[in-house]
C-alpha cells in the first residue's frame, strides 16, 4: 500500500455540550475518491472544516504526504494543496464569474489572463462556463461549476466536497461525476460528503461512516448495500416509508395558468402554472433550485397574490387571500427556508409555534395571545415529531437543522391540513428524521389531504408522490404518473437536457 | 489574541449589562471631555447627575424631571415600536411640533372660552397632528418605496418653518404688541396642562407617558400586533409568512409613534412651554432615539432611560450655569451615550475571546 495522501489519526473536538468529533481516525489515498457518510449531527462538517483549517483540533494528528499538517487557517490549508467547495456557494450575484474568482484567490492574475485561464479549465473538465457571465443569472449547477473551477485554478491535492449534488439535475449529476473521475485519473484525491448512498455506490471507492462524532465503520461502496449503508449511519433499523393505494378523492386544489412576478429580482416568474391535486394524492415537484420553487409555494400559501390565472380550492377560488385566510381554509405551506422565512431565527420555539398556528390552534382570542396554548402546541410538536431541544423557549436558530425542519414540518402537520405544500421537506435532515418526515407526508394523504411536495431529491419524490411534474424557468411541466417514469424522462421534464451541451463553451 | 465569538442566543445578561456600561463609558469619556475644556470632570459629572435630585437646588430641579421625562417617554415608546418593526421614524421632533401647533390651535380658536371639552379636544387634534405628519413618510413608503429614515427627518425642517410661520402668523398673540409668539396657554384655565400634584412636575403628559408605557407593554408582550412588530423586525419574510401585511404595518407603526409624538408636542405646549414661539421644540424627538435604543426598546427600560436622559437635560443646564460648560457640550454627552451604547451592544450578540484564532 502506498503512503496515504492525508492520514488522520485520533483527531476530536468538542464545542460546551456536544462534541464534535471523537478519537476520529481514517486515512485517504492519493487518487482516490473518499466518502464521509452520517447523519446530520454525525461531525462531518466539523471533521472536514477542521482538514481545511477552518477549526483547531483539541486533540489528535493529521499527516499530509507523511508530513505532520496543521492549517492555522484556509489560506495555509490552500497553500498546501487542500480546497473545498462547500455546500452553500460563496458568490456574489452582482459580478462575472471572473471576478468573482478573482476575489478568492490570493494573488489574482489579469482579468484577461484569469479568463483564459478560467476557460482552460471548463475546456478541459468539461465544465462548461463563460467567464463574464453575471452569477446572478447563473443556475445552481453552474454556479457550483464556478467554485469548482476556483478550486481547481489552484491545482488540489486533495479536494473536499459538501454535498454537491443536492443541487443538480441527473444530468448535472453526470457531468459533476465525470470530472471527478477525470481528476481521480490524475491522482487528485477527493473527501466527497453526501447522504445519497446511490451515488455514492457508483462514485466513490472507500467510505467512511461516522455517527454522533464517532467512525463507526468503513467500507466499500461498491459491495455494501445502500441499506446496509444507512443502517451503520443511523446505528439501527431503517424503517422505509410506505405508500398506500393509489387517490380516487375529489379535487381539492387546483391552479390554471397561474402568472405570478417573484417580488426577488433574482427571482423566477411563474408562467403559465397548472396542475390538481386530490385528496390522498402527493404531487411530486421535481427541478433545480431557483427555477420557481420558491414563488410556486408563496403563491400557494398567499404571501404573494396571483397576477393571473386562478387557484381554487373545492371549486372556490382562493387566489385573491392572504396567508391567514388560507390557513383558516386548511391551505398550509412550510418554506424551504428554514431560518428567517418558515421560522424566525431569534424567536423562541413557543413563538415560532405562533407564527403559523396562531388561526387554527386557536391561539388567539380577540387578538390577545394564548401564550399557554402556543407553548403546549410547541411542546406537541417537540413531542410528536422527536424535536432535540432543552424545551420550547430555546431559540429557533439554536436547533441543529434537521431538528428545526422537524418542527417546521410538525408545525403544519399537527394543524391538520386540507392541503399542504412543502419545499425541500427533507434538505439537510439526517437519514431516520428524513424517513420520519416522508412517513408523515405519506400519513397526511392517506388521511385525506393533498399534498404537495417540492424537492430537488428525486429518489425522495420517486418514494413519496403519486404524480410527477418538474419546474424550469418557470414553467411546469406535465403531470405524470410516477409509476414507470425512468430517469431519462424525468431529465428531460426537469429540462436538464439544455445543460447537457458541453460544447457550450466558445 | 483577542477575538470575537458569535453567541449560540444573544446573551440576556449582557443585553441588561450594556446601558449601564455605556452609562459608566460616558461618564468616564464626558468627564475627560469636560476636562480638556478646563472643567474640573468629577464635579461636572456630580452636576450633572447628582446635584439635579440632591444639590441644593434641587427643590427646583426635581419637578423638571418629570416634565422633561414626559415627552421624552412617550415619544420614545412610540418610536421603539416602529424600531422593533424595522421601520425608523426619525422625524418624531416634526410630529412633536405638528400636534404641539394643532392642539394649541384648537386652544386658540376657542380663546377664551371656558369648557370642559376644550381639553379633551387638544388632546385629540395634538394626536392627530402628529398622525397626520407621519402620515406623509407612511404613504409615502407604501406607495412609492420612499425611504422613511429620510423624509421623516426632513420633515422635521418643514415643520419647523410651519411653527415659525404660525408664531409669526395665524397663530401670533393679537394682544402681544407685535412680538412673535402666542398666547399664553397657561394664562387660559380651560386650555392650561397644569401640574396635577402642585410642585411634583406631575401634569397629564406624564401620565399620558406611563399609560404609554403599560400599553405597550400590553401590546408587546400579550397582543398579536406586538408579536407581528417583533416578527418584522426579526424575519421579514417570516413575517409574510404568518401573514402580515407589511404596508400596513408601516402605517400602524409610523402613525402610532407619530401620535404619540404629536400628543407629547400638545402637552409639552400646553403647560411647561405654554406659547407657540419660534423655539417651542428643544430636540424632544432626536434625545427620544436615544432613550428607546438605551431602553433596549422595551417599555421598562424606555421608563429609565427617559429619566435617565431627563436627568442630564437638567444637569446640563445646571453645569451651563454653575460651571460655564458650552451648550453644546451637554449635546456632545448624550450623542456619547448613544455612541457607547451601539459600540458595546455587540457583546449581546458576540463574546470576546482570548486564545487562537478560530472560526466557526
Amino acid at each position: 500500500m502506498t503512503e496515504p495522501l492525508l492520514k488522520i489519526t485520533g483527531l476530536t473536538k468538542a464545542y460546551p455540550g456536544v462534541v464534535a468529533n471523537d478519537d476520529v481516525s481514517f486515512a485517504i489515498q492519493p487518487g482516490e475518491i473518499h466518502a464521509l457518510l452520517g447523519e446530520n449531527g454525525a461531525g462531518k462538517s466539523t471533521l472536514v472544516k477542521m482538514v481545511y483549517g477552518l477549526v483547531k483540533p483539541d486533540s489528535g494528528q493529521m499527516e499530509l504526504h507523511g508530513i505532520g499538517y496543521e492549517p492555522v487557517n484556509p489560506s495555509a490549508a490552500r497553500q498546501l494543496g487542500v480546497a473545498m467547495v462547500f455546500q452553500h456557494f460563496s458568490l456574489f450575484d452582482a459580478l462575472s464569474v471572473a471576478e468573482n474568482i478573482a476575489l478568492g484567490m490570493e494573488n489574482p492574475p489579469s482579468p484577461r489572463e484569469l479568463s483564459g485561464r478560467i476557460r482552460d479549465v471548463s475546456e478541459e473538465y468539461g465544465l462548461p462556463l463563460e467567464p463574464h457571465q453575471i452569477v446572478g443569472d447563473l443556475s445552481a449547477g453552474e454556479r457550483q461549476r464556478v467554485e469548482i473551477i476556483r478550486c481547481l485554478l489552484q491545482n488540489p491535492k486533495l479536494l473536499i466536497m459538501d454535498e454537491p449534488t443536492s443541487v443538480l439535475t441527473p444530468q448535472e449529476v453526470e457531468i459533476l461525476f465525470k470530472t471527478l473521475r477525470q481528476l481521480k485519473e490524475e491522482g487528485t484525491s477527493i473527501l466527497y460528503i453526501s447522504h445519497k448512498l446511490e451515488e455514492i455506490r457508483s462514485l466513490c471507492d472507500h467510505a467512511t461512516i461516522l455517527r454522533l462524532g464517532r467512525n463507526v465503520g468503513e467500507c466499500v461502496p461498491a459491495e455494501t448495500t445502500a441499506r446496509d449503508m444507512a443502517e451503520m449511519m443511523v446505528g439501527s433499523a431503517l424503517h422505509t416509508p410506505e405508500r398506500k393505494d393509489e387517490p380516487t378523492g375529489e379535487v381539492l386544489l387546483e391552479l390554471s395558468d397561474l402568472t405570478a412576478a417573484s417580488p426577488n429580482p433574482f427571482g423566477t416568474t411563474l408562467k403559465g402554472v397548472g396542475f390538481a391535486v386530490r385528496a390522498g394524492e402527493i404531487l411530486g415537484i421535481g427541478g433545480v433550485a431557483g427555477n420557481g420553487q420558491d414563488e410556486l409555494l408563496a403563491t400557494i400559501s398567499g404571501e404573494t397574490r396571483v397576477t393571473s390565472g386562478t387557484i381554487t380550492l373545492r371549486g372556490q377560488p382562493i387566489g385573491h387571500l392572504g396567508p391567514n385566510a388560507r390557513r383558516s381554509l386548511g391551505v398550509l405551506a412550510a418554506p424551504e427556508e428554514r431560518l428567517g422565512h418558515a421560522a424566525a431565527p431569534a424567536m423562541s420555539l413557543t413563538e415560532n409555534a405562533l407564527l403559523s398556528g396562531a388561526i387554527r390552534e386557536g391561539l388567539l382570542t380577540r387578538g390577545f395571545i394564548n401564550w399557554r396554548g402556543s407553548r403546549r402546541f410547541a411542546q406537541r410538536i417537540i413531542d410528536a415529531f422527536d424535536v432535540r431541544t432543552p424545551g420550547t423557549e430555546t431559540s429557533a436558530q439554536a436547533l441543529s437543522g434537521g431538528n428545526l425542519q422537524k418542527f417546521v414540518i410538525g408545525r403544519e402537520i399537527l394543524q391538520r391540513p386540507d392541503v399542504l405544500v412543502v419545499n425541500q421537506p427533507t434538505w439537510g435532515v439526517d437519514a431516520s428524521a428524513a424517513a420520519a418526515i416522508r412517513q408523515a407526508l405519506l400519513d397526511l394523504a392517506a388521511g385525506g389531504a393533498a399534498v404537495v411536495v417540492i424537492s430537488q431529491d428525486l429518489d425522495e419524490l420517486m418514494e413519496i408522490s403519486n404524480r410527477f411534474a418538474a419546474l424550469n424557468e418557470g414553467r411546469l411541466s406535465d403531470v405524470r404518473d410516477t409509476a414507470g417514469l425512468t430517469v431519462d424522462q424525468i431529465g428531460l421534464m426537469m429540462g436538464g437536457a439544455h445543460d447537457m451541451e458541453v460544447a457550450h463553451v466558445h | 489574541m483577542l477575538r470575537l465569538e458569535r453567541r449560540p442566543q444573544p446573551s440576556k445578561m449582557w443585553s441588561y449589562l450594556t446601558p449601564l456600561i455605556a452609562v459608566a463609558a460616558t461618564m468616564i469619556v464626558g468627564g475627560l471631555l469636560f476636562a480638556a475644556l478646563g472643567k474640573p470632570p468629577v464635579e461636572a459629572i456630580k452636576t450633572i447627575f447628582w446635584d439635579p435630585l440632591f444639590g441644593p437646588f434641587a427643590s427646583y430641579s426635581r419637578p423638571q424631571l418629570l416634565i422633561k421625562a414626559g415627552p421624552l417617554i412617550l415619544i420614545a415608546i412610540g418610536l421603539a415600536l416602529g424600531f422593533k418593526a424595522g421601520i425608523w421614524n426619525i422625524g418624531a421632533e416634526g410630529q412633536y411640533i405638528v400636534g404641539a401647533i394643532c392642539g394649541a390651535a384648537v386652544a386658540l380658536a376657542f380663546y377664551p372660552m371656558d369648557g370642559f371639552f376644550i381639553f379633551p379636544l387638544m388632546i385629540l387634534f395634538g394626536g392627530l397632528g402628529g398622525f397626520l405628519w407621519a402620515m406623509i413618510p407612511a404613504l409615502l413608503k407604501t406607495r412609492f418605496g420612499t425611504n422613511e429614515i429620510l423624509v421623516s427627518l426632513m420633515l422635521v425642517y418643514v415643520a419647523e418653518q410651519l411653527l415659525a410661520a404660525m408664531a409669526l402668523g395665524p397663530l401670533k398673540n393679537p394682544e402681544g404688541y407685535g412680538f412673535p409668539g402666542s398666547r399664553n396657554l397657561q394664562q387660559y384655565e380651560a386650555a392650561y396642562n397644569a401640574e396635577i400634584i402642585a410642585g411634583t412636575g406631575m401634569h397629564w403628559g406624564v401620565v399620558a407617558a406611563l399609560i404609554s408605557v403599560i400599553m405597550a407593554y400590553i401590546l408587546l408582550g400579550r397582543h398579536v400586533l406586538g408579536f407581528h412588530i417583533r416578527v418584522t423586525g426579526e424575519a421579514p419574510r417570516a413575517a409574510g409568512f404568518a401573514g402580515v401585511h407589511t404596508g400596513r404595518l408601516v402605517v400602524i407603526c409610523l402613525g402610532l409613534s407619530g401620535a404619540l409624538a404629536g400628543l407629547a408636542g400638545m402637552f409639552e405646549i400646553s403647560g411647561p412651554s405654554g406659547v407657540v414661539s419660534i423655539d417651542f421644540n428643544v430636540g424632544y424627538g432626536f434625545t427620544a432615539i436615544i432613550v428607546a435604543f438605551l431602553g433596549r426598546l422595551h417599555p421598562l427600560g424606555i421608563l429609565l432611560a427617559g429619566l435617565l436622559l431627563a436627568l442630564t437635560y437638567i444637569g446640563g443646564e445646571m453645569a451651563q450655569m454653575t460651571l460655564n460648560l458650552p451648550s453644546a457640550a451637554i449635546q456632545v454627552f448624550q450623542g456619547m451615550l448613544l455612541f457607547f451604547l451601539l459600540a458595546v451592544d455587540f457583546l449581546t450578540n458576540y463574546r470576546v475571546r482570548i486564545g487562537q484564532k478560530e472560526a466557526v
